[in-house]
């Protein structure tokens, strides 16, 4: 397969439309802007919808729109940007809607910085809006991974009719690698039993709608919602596990810093130092199943995050607390260093 | 193996431009690689670097801290590097903008004083083309037609005569 | 015996939550003629807003979708823009489309959406119980202004046609009220009109009601209406206040 080479930003983009996205909103903010520029001169030859939106806010609902009425739809932003989509977000969820949303985060809080960051995993897996409601959360570690992801995002997300992200950070947005497209055959979803396309007379009316405003049907409605996700939980749940069938100290992260992580491994390895990799690829569902087999010979468990340690909490439920874990991190747009994770290595305990 | 190279210089320079040459060059040879920009408000005029990884296995950071290659095209990114090199790694210098003397024994440098010498034969911004130029010579990273080609394919349509000029530059850099 | 009135058939037969007096039933009646006589409410896809008419997707025949509040024209334009072929319109209040959607309503005209945006102004928040609203006029007691409406502590209205009719992108801007027969016959040639222009790609065209709150504005649906022609009509002049699609069509 022939091989690109492509910045992340722009892997998303080439990847979406080739998955069948046929529109996509966004308003500016670094470190993502490479993606709307390639949207902008791209869909349209591809035969959709490109337009700059107002604000996030505008944006993420044209996708709600877009995405009512049964097209795959997509916007992207940088965590400040993110924090103001979450309303939309809460009614695509609400209202049964897939679409698929890019985050490619910065650091925080507030305006924060531009710099590569991991900092909105609990935004992403926790609270991404208001009510009882989760998305699907995709995390890819270098560009091809990308590609795969947003094909398999929209497949997922229509699968399931819940919103679907993706969190990568600017590292993996900014940076480019070799990357291969593979012949993209988008899972056609029938979408007819409830996209607000227009009836034609031949159907009752569809309505997209979150609002209930009785109690018992609300909670039916979430009741309902939180079955499916059930099933999502038993069975999209993806990680990679590099290293660990007999691993004493097994080191969990994700994305960008992933690969950092995996650079500190293979050079405790070098010096005979058992250390393994959990690295998920989806952080909601967490892999539950997958870190247990991961830290099977474990002694101890050390997490790996570019913020102050928000994947620590999810660990610890996997595994039941059975074992310690330990954190390392670096915040603010500060990637750590393989040296540094392989001191903390040491440090914690995994000296031979 | 990996080679971790690391180039910066002024913003417009054509740090990140080099970059993707390497990157291609990498790309023709069916290495495994990686090109990461800095990136912020200093996008023109401030300070620019770029990371380029060049490996036979899967890239792991692709941030480079301590880079078995350095091309510094100004003084403040010379400064900021030159002491980061890897022991045994090596060093490329426009000694046109840079007047220190790396003190170092444990590396090697080249000083080559690539903008005069972009601009005494009118290959005015051809000073980073140069510096790779001299790079592949003395690394044998890549050979001279992978660059050739990596140029090729990085040079939009619209600049295609371009090419030609940078074509003088790699051997221009080769031979000095 | 011949039939002489009836329920337009896109208005599906359900009872309206609206208050006694209340004037959304008859422009969500003008609304569906209008889909009717055009024939196009199969292909007509409604959104509504947060505020009293947030549950008017029970009501109309055609596919709907409930917005958050204030981000109507945004979903409309996602709506238009991945099915130009379908007809598009907006139901809004006033606090959904001039305060906390005015970005939203302003881009959207700005970029000369081909969509249809029903304004409905009432002075008022009903829905949440009579606050003031950015159209609140000077002097008005609501919830959140009992001493009146100061301009000195809370600013003045926004006169939405006028605004919107400065930008070039709106094709069709025009006032209209629902408190006699003839300014109701007015009304729905303006709704009319505003999807004839989506139908002829003319762009955005946006039609303000003035309306009644009797409710939060404490006064019998008589007084209402009263109340609608002496103090709303002097403050918000009735007309068109641009029309692409005539010649001199600007006020």
């Amino acid at each position: 397969m022939e091989r690109n080479l492509m910045k992340g930003n722009e892997a998303l983009a080439e990847a979406a439309i080739r998955a069948g996205c046929k529109c996509f909103f966004g308003y500016p903010i670094t470190p993502q802007t490479e993606l709307a520029a390639y949207m902008a001169k791209r869909m349209h030859k591809a035969g959709g919808v490109f337009l700059q939106a107002e604000s996030e806010i505008a944006a993420i609902n044209m996708v709600l729109g877009a995405a009512s009425t049964g097209v795959r739809a997509m916007t992207s932003s940088s965590s400040p940007g993110i924090s103001l989509k979450s309303e939309g977000i809460s009614y695509l969820a609400g209202s049964d809607v897939p679409a698929v949303i890019i985050n490619v985060q910065r650091g925080g809080p507030g305006l924060g910085g531009i710099q590569p960051s991991q900092a909105d995993y609990w935004q992403a897996t926790k609270a991404l809006g208001h009510g009882d409601f989760h998305l699907l959360v995709f995390a890819p570690a270098s560009v091809q991974e990308m590609v795969d992801m947003v094909v398999k995002a929209f497949d997922t997300a229509d699968k399931y009719r819940m919103p679907a992200m993706i969190l990568a950070d600017g590292l993996l947005g900014q940076m480019m690698e070799p990357v291969s497209f593979p012949e993209i055959t988008p899972n056609a979803h029938d979408k007819s039993g409830w996209a607000a396309d227009g009836h034609k007379g031949k159907r009752a009316h569809h309505i997209i709608n979150s609002l209930y405003l009785q109690p018992d049907e609300l909670q039916t409605s979430v009741l309902n919602r939180f079955e499916r996700y059930e099933i999502v939980k038993a069975e999209e749940t993806d990680a990679e596990l590099y290293l660990t069938e007999d691993c004493d100290i097994l080191l969990c992260a994700f994305g960008a810093t992933a690969r950092v992580v995996k650079s500190a491994v293979n050079e405790a390895r070098a010096q005979g130092i058992k250390a393994g990799l959990f690295r998920p690829k989806t952080l909601w569902p967490f892999p539950v199943k997958e870190i247990n087999e991961a830290a099977k010979s474990a002694k101890k468990l050390l997490s790996v995050e570019m913020s102050m340690g928000q994947m620590i909490d999810d660990i610890k439920l996997a595994i039941n607390c059975s074992k310690p874990v330990e954190f390392f991190g670096r915040t603010g747009g500060v990637i750590p260093t393989p040296a540094e994770v392989l001191a903390e290595i040491k440090k914690v305990g995994g000296a031979k | 193996m990996t080679t971790e190279i690391l180039l910066a210089g002024f913003g417009g320079q054509g740090v990140l431009f080099a970059g993707k040459i390497l990157a291609n060059c990498g790309l023709m040879d069916s290495k495994e690689l990686s090109w990461l920009p800095s990136y912020g408000p200093e996008m023109r005029g401030g300070t620019a670097n770029c990371s380029v990884c060049i490996s036979d296995e899967p890239i792991g950071s692709p941030l480079v801290l301590a880079p078995d290659i350095l091309i510094a095209m100004n003084q403040p990114s010379y400064d900021k590097f030159i002491n980061a090199v890897k022991p045994g790694g090596k060093a490329f210098i426009d000694s046109t903008l840079i007047e220190s003397k790396c003190e170092r024994t444990d590396i090697e440098c080249f000083y080559i004083p690539s903008s005069q010498l972009a601009d005494d034969n009118e290959l005015q911004g051809g000073s980073n083309i140069i510096l790779l130029g001299k790079l592949i010579k003395e690394t044998g990273l890549f050979s001279l037609d992978t660059m050739k080609k990596a140029i090729e394919k990085v040079v939009p349509p619209a600049k295609a005569k371009l090419i030609a000029n940078n074509f003088r530059a790699i051997e221009m850099g080769m031979n000095n | 015996m011949a039939v002489v009135f009836e329920r337009p058939k896109s208005l599906l037969d359900v009872p309206l939550h609206y208050c006694p007096g209340c004037t959304h039933g008859i422009v969500h009646r003008l609304i569906c003629e209008v889909l009717d006589e055009m024939g196009i409410e199969g292909d007509t896809i409604g959104v509504c807003p947060v505020g009293c008419s947030v549950m008017a997707y029970d009501y109309f025949g055609c596919d709907m979708i409930e917005a958050p509040h204030g981000r109507a024209p945004a979903v409309a334009t996602g709506v238009k823009r991945t099915n130009p072929d379908k007809f598009v319109f907006t139901y809004q209040g006033d606090g959904d489309l001039a305060a906390i959607g005015t970005a939203e309503t302003v881009h959207s005209a700005t970029r000369g959406e081909n969509i249809v945006v029903i304004f409905i102004n009432n002075t008022i928040y009903g829905m949440t119980g009579g606050q003031m609203a950015p159209t609140t006029i000077p002097g008005q007691v609501t919830q959140t202004t009992p001493y009146g409406r100061d301009p000195e502590l809370a600013g003045y209205p926004v006169r939405v046609c006028e605004m919107l009719s400065t930008l070039t992108g709106t094709a069709y801007a025009h006032r209209v009220a629902v408190d006699t027969v003839p300014h109701i016959r007015e009304t729905k040639k303006a709704i009319r009109k505003a999807f004839e222009n989506q139908k002829e790609k003319k762009g955005f065209s946006i039609v303000e009601v003035l309306s009644t709150c009797p409710t939060n504005w404490g006064l019998t649906p008589v007084e209402a209406i009263k109340r609608l022609q002496d103090e709303m009509i002097p403050y918000y002049p009735l007309g068109v206040y641009k029309d692409t699609t005539t010649e001199g069509g600007e006020k």
